[in-house]
């Protein structure tokens, strides 16, 4: 059983197996994936044949019956990149949005690469901007070969035939849908390069009334995850493992787990012990009664209070410098009026809502593997799980499934989660196919947090009230260093992801230091949503407005007195501002916070409004978001995803995070990791600009402006400047 | 052997009289569309209807479930589910998904009890329904949309 959510056979995977004999569908598969390593043809085509289809580029098909399936090379993990993707193809294909269908990519580094990365891989929020051009020239060459099968059909120019919502037509009353072209079309020659739509004949990309692609499937339950994967034989695999980071196993009694109902085999792989049973709940009652004696040698053993006083101990010394203009430090000591803050943020956990999961399967000589995932990241889970079965990457077939959430979790450098499948896999010898069944007390204890950092500004105006000097010092584990990123995005020792949106401060100070101290700590780190940007938004636009506050100025006027080399910033600032009625007068208690930040080269502004109740109870009332990311392919998308974000990022700031006591994580599952409900929800209004610029990322930028919006609009409510998260451990209590 | 009504059939199951119908439906019966999410009622993705009230189907088990019938997303129809289905997509609230089949089995429970809910009531309803996407603002949207449909 291949589970699929599209309803026709799939266009580029291989076929569902309809036999049991594992050998047989894998033959298939490999092959499958063996066409698609071979890409284009002789002909210039995509190297599928078949007369009812027609495949001009791995990107796009259109089948006999109208269809036209739009293959995406990134994962669906909410974001609605599914959507986007198949919006701009069908923009340049001028097809009927209800004709249109989306299968995901297999894993194929060569053909599906992120432009941006090299790698196939979903982050950073490049997805539309890296794909942009790539899918409108998918879109407008089959465009093409359907204009011209209609012209050769008809026997007319190919420049008097129209295409419109799916149909070709021409003057002389010949009209015809795509299916009944497409054979015609398969038998021309690809046009070299295929005239692009201008901007101002665009019907899908950019307008209302585009739903989205996964709508249907997500609200009747035929949406499939990886989770809901079930294969013949399959056995679901629980892991037990080390309580702390770094810990491993020392013996082992496995007799308990083994008498309980379902359970079919235990097994040690170097991430812990393995429970195999018929079904989830005999594989976690399996662990429960398995005994395992840990070996702490060398394990993470530190409480996180005591961590971060290590944090905060290492910005007294002196850090690698990621950014130096002036001499801040003359320029601040000359100051006429100083501010300086000491900022604490905590390891936070994704917490994705489908808890992380993985079906492998092997054939019966080891030759050929297939994957199950929302997987983020092909290019770093294919040669993972290849190198620990012992095959080829190309060996390996990934089938990308939906992923429910990630905001970054599904993509570590290490892919922990597929590695330990793949060995979960292997040290069964392969005899069943297995599915790793993480709980939610795993996903909250398995590391790979946003690490922690503690920050400090300090900061200086003159008599007028001028900037004069900024000085910003960090310390946090890197994620990159010792990564097969590394040699990318770390120069001398200085990781772009521990100091980006801070050495990137578009504001007018002329004396201006960034630097930082990377901590060591046996605890995994990770991007999460928004990455560097998620701690540096917040301690610069806290600092930013205690600036304001030193100057005697307005913060959104004194933030725009020194943007006016950044357009972009102070446009989105202008707008959320004017939006939100910024300098009208509110109600006692009540007060408004305002922070500006650039990420992933999209542009967000957000206001919040808030009001502090009689026992001092914080509400979150309002959020007014604008955003400037450049061309918008689904307005109603990009909304969703400035909600979310201020959603994932307030519920955070809130009340979130994952501390240690000797080493062990003390959180176990949601009751002590709150996530944001509906009535912690403020009312938010998502303002776009208008904008010609090439297309960026929404999935992340929402975030980094919301904590230090919130927190300055707390102390314009109450005084109370808020420098640490989550916001309960700084005394304040959230109205219920 | 355990004996489960589910969606208006009798299945026979053979799995531990503890086993949570959670794993009862989605492992032995194929019915994914139900989700686990945090196993211990404080997420709402594996809401299912028992005998027409929402529950969590995490903390029931096979055996207190026997006598009962269980309805999943799978088998949701009438007035009140199409109306929140069609709200969910009219206003596009889904992001993952993962949650939602638990936020449509709750919806669909308050509308058939509060044909107009304010958004104080659907605040209290849906409190423990969680959805890390955020999508709250969008849910009570298409609650209300399903209302407005319902009255009219």
């Amino acid at each position: 059983m291949r589970p699929t959510s599209s309803p026709h056979t799939p266009l580029l995977s291989p076929e569902a197996p309809t036999d049991t004999t594992r050998r047989g569908f894998l033959i298939g598969s490999a092959a499958a994936a063996g066409a698609l390593i071979v890409g284009f043809g002789s002909s210039g085509r995509f190297a599928v044949a078949g007369d009812s289809r027609l495949v001009p580029n791995p990107f796009v098909g259109v089948l006999s019956d109208n269809t036209v399936v739009v293959i995406a090379k990134h994962f669906e993990m909410g974001q609605g990149t599914t959507t986007g993707l198949a919006t701009i193809i069908a923009e340049e294909l001028d097809a009927d949005w209800a004709d249109v269908k989306v299968e995901f990519a297999p894993a194929n580094t060569k053909i599906y690469a992120n432009l941006l990365f090299g790698a196939q891989g979903t982050g950073g929020s490049t997805a539309i901007a890296n794909s942009f051009d790539q899918y409108r020239q998918a879109g407008a060459m089959a465009r093409d070969l359907l204009v011209r099968a209609a012209a050769k059909t008809w026997n007319v120019p190919a420049s008097e035939i129209t295409v419109s919502s799916g149909t070709l037509s021409h003057a002389s009353g010949k009209s015809s849908r795509f299916g009944a072209l497409v054979k015609t079309a398969s038998e021309l020659v690809l046009a070299a390069e295929p005239k692009l739509k201008s901007p101002s004949d665009y019907k899908l990309i950019g307008k209302e009334g585009v739903p989205r692609k996964d709508s249907v499937a997500k609200t009747n339950g035929t949406a499939n995850f990886a989770i809901d994967v079930k294969l013949d034989d399959m056995v679901y695999a629980v892991v037990a493992r080390p309580p702390r980071f770094g810990g491993k196993v020392k013996s082992f009694n496995d007799k308990g787990a083994r008498a309980v109902k379902g359970v079919v085999d235990v097994q040690q792989i170097p991430q812990g012990v393995v429970v195999y049973a018929k079904n989830t709940w005999g594989a976690i009652k399996g662990r429960e009664a398995l005994e395992v004696v840990w070996d702490n040698d060398g394990a993470e053993g530190r409480s996180s209070d005591a961590i971060m006083a290590e944090h905060h101990a290492k910005l007294d010394k002196p850090g690698r410098v990621a950014r130096n203009d002036g001499q801040a430090d003359e320029a601040l000591a000359g100051a006429a009026k100083k501010i300086r803050a000491d900022f604490s943020l905590p390891l936070l956990a994704h917490a994705p809502m489908e808890p992380l999961n993985c079906v492998i399967r092997v054939n019966l000589d080891n030759t050929a593997a297939e994957v199950w995932d929302g997987c983020q990241f092909p290019s770093l889970a294919q040669p993972t799980i290849a190198r620990i079965l012992g095959m080829k990457p190309d060996q390996v077939f990934i089938n990308t499934v939906y992923a429910g959430g990630s905001f970054g979790r599904r993509a570590t450098p290490t892919s922990d989660y597929h590695a330990q499948a793949a060995e979960a896999v292997k040290a069964i010898g392969g005899r069943y196919p297995v599915k790793l069944m993480w709980t939610r007390e795993d996903d909250l204890r398995g590391g790979y947090y946003r690490p922690m950092f503690a920050e400090r500004i300090e900061a200086g105006v003159d008599e007028a009230g001028k900037p004069v000097a900024w000085k910003h010092s960090l310390a946090g584990k890197s994620i990159l260093i010792g990564t097969f990123f590394e040699n990318a995005l770390v120069k001398d020792g200085i990781d772009s992801t521990s100091v980006e949106g801070g050495n990137t401060l578009p504001y007018a100070i002329p004396n201006l230091r960034v630097d930082v101290r990377n901590t060591e700590m046996p605890i995994p780190v990770l991007w999460w949503r928004a990455v560097g940007h998620t701690h540096t938004a917040f301690t610069t636009e806290i600092a930013i407005d205690m600036l304001a506050e030193a100057a005697e100025q307005d913060p959104v006027a004194f933030r725009l007195s020194l943007l006016e080399r950044h357009p972009r910033h102070a446009g989105v600032l202008k707008l959320a501002t004017e939006k939100a009625g910024w300098g009208t007068a509110l109600d006692k208690g009540r007060g408004r916070g305002v922070a500006v930040h650039e990420s992933f080269n999209s542009f967000v502004a957000q206001v919040v409004e808030v009001t502090a109740n009689a026992d001092g109870e914080i509400k979150v009332d309002r959020v007014v978001c604008a955003v400037d990311c450049g061309i918008v392919i689904n307005p109603d998308v990009v909304r969703a995803q400035m909600e979310g974000g201020v959603g994932y990022g307030l519920g955070a700031a809130m009340r979130n995070k994952i501390t240690l006591t000797d080493g062990q994580v003390d959180q176990e599952n949601f009751p002590d990791y709150e996530p944001l409900r509906i009535s912690d929800m403020p009312k938010v209004e998502v303002h776009i600009v208008n904008s010609t610029e090439k297309p960026t990322g929404v999935g992340e930028p929402g975030v980094p402006p919301i904590a230090p919006a919130l927190a300055n609009a707390i102390f314009a409510a109450t005084g109370k400047r808020i420098t640490s998260q989550p916001f309960t451990d700084a005394d304040i209590t959230f109205a219920s | 052997m355990q004996t489960i009504k589910v969606n208006g059939r009798t299945h026979r199951v053979d799995v531990d009289a503890d086993t949570p119908v959670l794993w009862v439906i989605r492992d032995e019966l194929g019915l994914t569309g139900t989700k686990f999410g945090c196993g211990v009622a404080a997420c709402g993705a594996c809401t299912v209807h028992v005998d027409g009230t929402p529950m969590r189907s995490c903390q029931l088990t096979v055996e207190d479930a026997a006598g009962s019938d269980v309805r999943t997303i799978e088998a949701i129809d009438g007035p009140v589910a199409k109306a929140v289905q069609d709200a969910w997509r009219k206003l596009d609230v889904v992001q993952c998904g993962y949650c939602q089949s638990g936020q449509i089995m709750q919806a669909i429970s308050l509308l058939e009890s509060n044909r107009q809910p304010s958004d104080e009531d659907i605040d209290s309803e849906m409190g423990g329904n969680a959805c890390r996407c955020a999508t709250y603002q969008r849910i009570r949207a298409a609650i209300h949309l399903a209302s407005k449909t319902l009255e009219a």
